[in-house]
């Protein structure tokens, strides 16, 4: 499986990415935001945590405008694989390839620490590795990560099977506790928490494995 | 030409930092103050000449860049 992982003026989560995406066995090339084109066969993009341009203007806004942005658009709209954490997720949102948007923590305090989730769909290539309703927990490290979309959005999302993780209690004001939905062909996951950031033994944790691990497994080549 | 584009959270979408600030202010004593919504100003200063062709661009902009739409509102103002 080849994988890209975007790098941005500010991305501080891409390394983390690409160790974990390469530790599950992906062929992991790093794309930098004024790259206009994906490497050919690229299978999934992985969109890094950080501070993509400083958070300026809204996070994720100026990052979802940049050259690379219109090549990772072109390579979801064909139906190709899109992962993006954190401020990834927020990028994601801001490019439209994820409805809704990720608004300033309700209690205002940046949030760092480790939640407890619940995979709230396993029918995903990201989430095939977990069981439905499953708790894991993931490192969250974000000062905007108060998930919003509107009534209708969310019944959408919600009939479609496409929240993909939960909050085990209320962290951030999330609607619905909602850490990370899916697109509607289910190739497209963003959220909030780091599964990179529990993908080996030495970080303290490895339940953010089997979400790369399911990755590589069903994007591998039959 | 210059533009004054004020992008503010719809109406609906809690404004966890206007509250914030709307308490604030009821703690140094200002009573009364019924609700606070935060949101920025953006100036820009446009080549274009006429209006029309500024508004035509900046909702352009706002549209595209300057505002989330999703949960944001804006206001275009021309001088």
């Amino acid at each position: 499986m080849k994988a890209a992982v975007v790098v941005f003026p500010g991305s501080n989560c891409d390394r983390d990415l690409a160790v974990a995406l390469r530790a599950a066995g992906a062929d992991v090339a790093m794309a930098w935001h004024k790259d206009d084109a994906l490497l050919p066969g690229t299978d999934l993009v992985a969109v890094p945590g950080g501070f993509s341009f400083g958070d300026y203007l809204r996070c994720g806004a100026i990052a979802a405008r940049s050259p690379i942005a219109a090549a990772v658009q072109a390579h979801a709209r064909r139906g190709g694989y899109v992962l993006g954490v954190c401020n990834g997720f927020q990028v994601l949102t801001e490019m439209g390839l994820l409805p809704g948007a990720l608004m300033r923590n309700a209690g205002l305090k940046f949030i760092c620490r480790t939640a407890r989730l619940h995979v709230a769909t396993a029918d995903s290539a990201f989430t095939g590795n977990f069981a439905q309703g499953q708790e894991v927990r993931f490192p969250v490290a974000h000062h905007d990560g108060n998930y919003f979309a509107d009534a209708e959005t969310l019944a959408r999302l919600q009939g479609e099977d496409r929240i993909a993780f939960t909050y085990a209690s209320s962290l951030n004001g999330s609607v619905l506790d909602i850490a990370g939905v899916l697109s509607a062909n289910r190739r497209v996951l963003g959220l909030m928490p780091h599964p990179e950031r529990v993908a080996d033994p030495g970080h303290g944790g490895t339940d953010g494995l089997a979400l790369f691990r399911g990755l590589v497994d069903q994007l591998a080549p039959a | 030409m210059k533009a004054t584009v004020t992008v503010m959270l719809k109406t609906g979408v809690l404004d966890p930092q206007g509250e914030a600030v709307r308490r604030a202010l009821g703690s140094l004593g200002f009573e009364g103050v019924g609700g606070v919504r935060q949101g920025k100003v953006i100036e820009l200063d446009l080549a274009a000449q006429d209006r029309a062709t500024a508004e035509t661009e900046v909702r352009a902009m706002c549209e595209r860049l300057l505002a989330n739409t999703v949960i944001e509102s804006y206001r275009i103002e021309l001088a």
